[in-house]
Formats: C-alpha cells, sequence, structure tokens
C-alpha cells in the first residue's frame, strides 16, 4: 500500500477524541460533519471542502471602496493602484509603500507587514508577474502595474490550488508569513516553468523549460520567505503537491487511539 | 522617513536635469527605501529611473554582451546569453538575496548598494561612512565581519554586492551619463573606491551621474567558472567571504585567471597578482594553494576577524578546484 493511502486510512478513524474534536470545531467544523471533513481530506478533494467553508466573502478579491480622503499629505500623489484586477485612484504622500497602500488605503489586510525592512518576505506580492516585496516599493511606482495580492489569487470564490495545498499539508502554524508564502510559491511555479535558474542549479549552461524542482531547489528558491515557526517542511511539502501536480503525502498524520492513550498516560 | 518629493523621468534628459546635490536616482530601491527608512538616505527628492530604456543585453564592440542598466538582476542573471557565456556572473548574481529582491533590484543599482556595516546602519553610532567627522565605530568595536585589505582609519566597511565580485573578475566597464549630456565610460575596477579619508564616498561617480550600462568584456570563463559564498547561513545572507573564480584552459594549462574576493574591502577585491602567477601554471592543488598564500600575504586583519584570512585561502582553493573540475 502506498503511503498516501496509509495516511487517509489512518484518518479515517472511527472514534474521535476531545481534543480532535475540539480542534475541528476551531475549525469550524461540527462534530456530526467530522466524517464528511474525513473523507473529504482522504479523497484529498480539498476543493469542495474549502470552498464551502471559505467562502468568497472571507477571500474577497474586490477591495473595499473606502473614500479617497486623504488627511494632510506632505509632497502629495496620484497614482491609479490596479489590484486584484480593480483600479482604485489615490492620492498618497510620497513616502508610502505599497503595502500600506494595500493595508491602509485598499483595506486588503491579507498582505501582511513583517519587518518592513526586506528581511522577511511578509509581504510579498506578485506585480507583473513577478514576486516583490511591497515594503520596499513606493506606491508612487506602481502607476500602470498589475498587482496580485493573496486575496486576488482566489477565482470564482475557489481557492488558488496554492491555497489548497497549504491547508492540506498544514504549511503553517501561526499564518503570519502564509499570504507571503503562498504568493511566493505562485510565483516560483511560473520561475519553474521558463526554467529560470537559482545559486544551488547545477549547470547554468544547460537551458531548459518546465524545471522539475528537488526540494534543495524549493528551499533556495524560497527562502525568500522566512517562517518563524518552522513549517518549512510543509510548505516545501504543499509546493510540490502542486508543482508536482501529484497527491504528495502531509507530513502531518491523525494520532491512532494507542498513541493517544499513550500521549495521555505520559 | 523624511519627506520628499517624487519625480518619475520618462527619458534621461529629464533625469539628469532634475538631479541636486540632494537628490537620488531611484531604480529597484532594495536599498535605498530600506535606508531611508532607517534615517540613513536622507534624499529631499527621488527621481524614479524605472521608466528608463536600459533594459536590454546587446552585443558590444568587445566582443562581449552590454548589460542595461534598469533591467532587473533576475532577468539578467537569467539571459540565456548570460547563463551560456558568462555563467560565473549567472551564479553570482543568483547568490545574492532572494527571488523576489532580484526581481526589484536593477544592475546599475546594485554596483551602488551599501555597505552592511552596523555601525553605518545604527543611527546612535559613530561612523564616517554616514556621517563624515564622527568616527568609525568598527575600528574599535564589534569587527569581526570587516575588511581585511585596503581599510583605512576612517572606515574599515566591506561592500556586500555579489555580483560586482563577479564583474570583478570577468572584467567590465561601466557607462555612465553626465548632467552637462556628455557620457564616460570607467573601468570597472576604477568604479568603487578605497575608503581613504572620504569613506561617504563609495564609488568614482560624480554627482548626478546615471549608470546606463555595463559592458563586459569577451567571454572567455564560459566553461571553468565557480562563484563560491560563504555566509552564515545557506541561502538569503550576505558573504562573510566569497570569491568568484573563471579559468581558460588550452591543453591543460591556464592561459587566463579571472579571480576576485568578496566581503574583505571596500571594494570587490581583484586578486592581481594571483591571476598572474596562475597564467602558464597546470591547474592542481598545489597551484591553486600558492595563488591563495600570494592573495592573502598583505591581509592587514584585526583581532577579530583573523579566521578571514584562513577562510580567505580555503575559499580561494576550492573556488578554483570547482572551476576546474566543472565538467565543460
Amino acid at each position: 500500500m502506498k503511503d498516501i493511502d496509509k495516511w487517509k486510512q489512518n484518518a479515517d478513524l472511527e472514534n474521535l477524541t476531545d481534543d480532535e474534536k475540539m480542534i475541528l470545531d476551531e475549525m469550524g467544523l461540527s462534530g456530526s460533519s467530522r466524517r464528511k471533513f474525513l473523507k473529504q481530506v482522504s479523497a484529498a478533494s480539498l476543493s469542495i471542502w474549502a470552498s464551502s467553508y471559505f467562502t468568497s466573502e472571507l477571500f474577497a478579491s474586490n477591495m473595499k471602496d473606502l473614500p479617497d480622503n486623504p488627511q494632510v499629505l506632505l509632497n502629495e500623489i496620484k497614482v491609479n493602484l490596479r489590484v486584484n484586477e480593480m483600479v482604485k485612484p489615490l492620492t498618497l504622500d510620497s513616502r508610502m509603500s505599497l503595502l500600506d497602500a494595500l493595508r491602509e488605503r485598499l483595506a486588503l489586510t491579507g498582505t501582511k507587514k513583517g519587518c518592513d525592512h526586506g528581511q522577511c518576505g511578509a509581504c510579498t506580492v506578485i506585480i507583473d508577474g513577478k514576486r516583490n516585496l511591497s515594503c520596499l516599493t513606493l506606491a508612487a511606482t506602481c502607476e500602470g502595474k498589475e498587482i496580485t495580492t493573496v486575496e486576488g489569487l482566489v477565482k470564482n470564490g475557489e481557492m488558488h490550488p496554492m491555497q489548497k495545498a497549504f491547508l492540506k499539508h498544514d504549511g503553517f502554524q501561526c499564518g503570519y508569513c502564509t499570504p507571503g508564502q503562498i504568493c511566493s510559491s505562485v510565483a516560483l511555479l511560473e520561475e519553474a516553468k521558463n526554467g529560470e535558474a537559482s545559486y544551488v542549479t547545477e549547470d547554468f549552461k544547460k537551458i531548459e523549460q518546465n524545471l522539475n524542482l528537488s526540494e534543495e531547489e524549493i528551499r533556495e528558491r524560497m527562502s525568500g520567505n522566512i517562517c518563524r515557526c518552522g513549517a518549512y517542511n510543509n510548505i516545501v511539502q504543499a509546493f510540490k503537491e502542486v508543482h508536482s501536480g501529484n497527491d504528495e503525502m502531509p507530513t502531518w498524520e491523525f494520532a491512532t487511539q494507542e498513541q493517544m492513550e499513550k500521549a495521555k498516560k505520559a | 522617513m523624511r519627506p520628499f518629493t517624487y519625480t518619475s523621468a520618462t527619458n534621461k534628459e529629464q533625469a539628469l536635469k532634475a538631479t541636486t546635490k540632494t537628490s537620488h536616482y531611484l531604480a529597484g530601491g532594495t536599498n535605498l527605501i530600506d535606508l531611508m527608512k532607517e534615517d540613513v538616505e536622507r534624499p529631499d527628492q527621488l527621481i524614479d529611473v524605472n521608466n528608463l530604456d536600459y533594459k536590454k543585453i546587446t552585443r558590444n564592440d568587445k566582443g562581449g554582451l552590454s548589460l542595461g542598466a534598469m533591467l532587473s538582476n533576475s532577468e539578467t542573471a537569467n539571459h540565456p546569453d548570460i547563463r551560456k557565456q558568462y555563467p560565473l556572473l549567472s551564479m553570482a548574481m543568483l547568490s545574492a538575496a532572494t527571488a523576489q529582491i532580484r526581481n526589484m533590484a536593477s544592475n546599475g543599482g546594485n554596483l551602488l548598494q551599501r555597505t552592511r556595516c552596523p555601525y553605518f546602519f545604527e543611527t546612535s553610532m559613530p561612523c564616517n561612512k554616514r556621517q563624515p567627522g564622527s568616527g568609525c565605530g568598527a575600528l574599535n568595536g564589534k569587527n569581526s565581519l570587516h575588511a581585511i585589505f585596503g581599510y583605512s582609519d576612517s572606515c574599515i566597511a566591506t561592500n556586500p554586492s555579489d555580483m560586482c565580485v563577479a564583474l570583478a573578475a570577468l572584467g567590465a566597464t561601466v557607462e555612465v551619463e553626465q548632467p552637462g549630456g556628455s557620457s564616460r565610460m570607467i573601468e570597472f575596477t576604477d568604479f568603487h573606491r578605497l575608503p581613504g579619508d572620504k569613506p561617504e564616498k563609495d564609488t568614482n561617480l560624480e554627482e548626478g551621474e546615471l549608470i546606463t550600462a555595463i559592458h563586459l568584456t569577451e567571454p572567455v570563463f564560459a566553461d571553468h567558472y565557480y562563484y563560491l559564498k560563504i555566509r552564515e547561513r545557506s541561502s538569503y545572507a550576505f558573504a562573510l567571504i566569497s570569491v568568484a573564480a573563471g579559468l581558460q584552459l588550452k591543453s591543460g594549462t591556464i592561459t587566463k585567471a579571472g579571480l576576485a574576493m568578496g566581503g574583505v574591502a571596500h571594494k570587490p577585491w581583484k586578486l592581481y597578482d594571483s591571476e598572474e602567477f596562475l597564467k602558464g601554471k597546470k591547474p592542481n592543488q598545489s597551484n591553486f594553494e600558492q595563488a591563495a598564500e600570494i592573495a592573502m600575504k598583505d591581509a592587514k586583519p584585526f583581532e577579530a576577524n583573523k579566521w578571514k584570512v584562513d577562510m580567505g585561502k580555503k575559499a580561494i582553493v576550492r573556488a578554483l578546484t570547482q572551476a576546474f573540475e566543472r565538467e565543460v
């Protein structure tokens, strides 16, 4: 039996522990829907599960239409920000970063402010198809550019395959770096398709498309997104699932009854 | 961040005309915006040059390729012609920073990166580079990561660029436009300067000059190349020490060597004597070790960064060995 099938079988255990019940309830799933949840997880078709619990409202790609009523601005500039296929004319202080414009002026708070100095990657967004750091990008420089934030990855209320994979593989703990990790991963899919090299690429002269990235390659190429919880193994696994198109083995599994008993005694 | 006016230039004339003593050109911004947030850089005007048409890679009259100053680091490193003819440059550029930063950073901007000396970043500390005359905090402070070559009493900082180390090994010329309307060429090894008593000046650029292109010399290290970058973590960190090594071999003999180091001086440190020594020699361990000894003979480390001398020698031998052993 393949490991992934064993994992699914394990997930289909009959009895639910209190801890498990609590976790599933916190995820918005009542006890009675637990079997349904497991069935869907084990079918590895997170899309059905996800689209029913993560509604398009939660992942609104439409920016809020906040009035453009700037307070006192120094060196004001006008810029039309095109974000997630919507355009919004804004009047901004020349100092405003794209990150702050997204969060404070467009209420797109999916993009996170981590270090604000280009050291952590939490603010990663996709600009004209390329991953960029919104904290080091002045909003003033973004006229005419197509910006995609994590909110814009949802299409018709359905999550991007990378978002689903992060859920399936538990690619986070606190979740703060996750929007950046996901935007970065989505852009990396394209870089691999285009055959872009990295520092760990063996031979720079050998140029080919549709690269099949090794784990070492994925880790090097994702090094701009720091996860202080250390969910790296799961993030790599999530990326691999979408990158390879294969049903990848999650690094987590449901505890067996015996394991739970043992844990309680310990 | 202090207030500044923002101007977006659509052509070079506009950019050059707008420049003043206190303005800065804005390209990728990965270093400049950060330093402005830290209150280290304080321009009162930013002239955005991102829309200038210096984004191509073209053939030059020296038989090499020329890099547009506004092309991003990732586009440059991944350009098929650069990967085939100057893989050393691709390797060095891809060792730097992260995919996000390389997508933003420009070639011209890479040459103008400022030091990562912590005394330069910390405005409560003395730093002659940030505030001329205030002293050098690192000289008698924490200097385990500082220069071992070419420093002065006023500054012992190092240049942080990886791309520039490869450019020093490869040989290049920098083309700049001047506010007066003329242009000039600067030999790459003369582009950056040693601190002397003017550490506030990292380069020999004159006020208002705008980098438009980097012209590479004829590609001779396409087969035997290696960029070794030693750092405190395996990715996304500045080099403690780096070595760019290129070898041209004919019938088992070195006909030309390109060697430069990063993390050891105020500028990319080209190893002229080692390059000269290797010419006509066999590519073997003993010659590589002698080249490394020659490279380090004038090193003047501080107590805290003595390790750079030993590590430097080993790094040179390893980079040369990797370059030689690479399968063609």
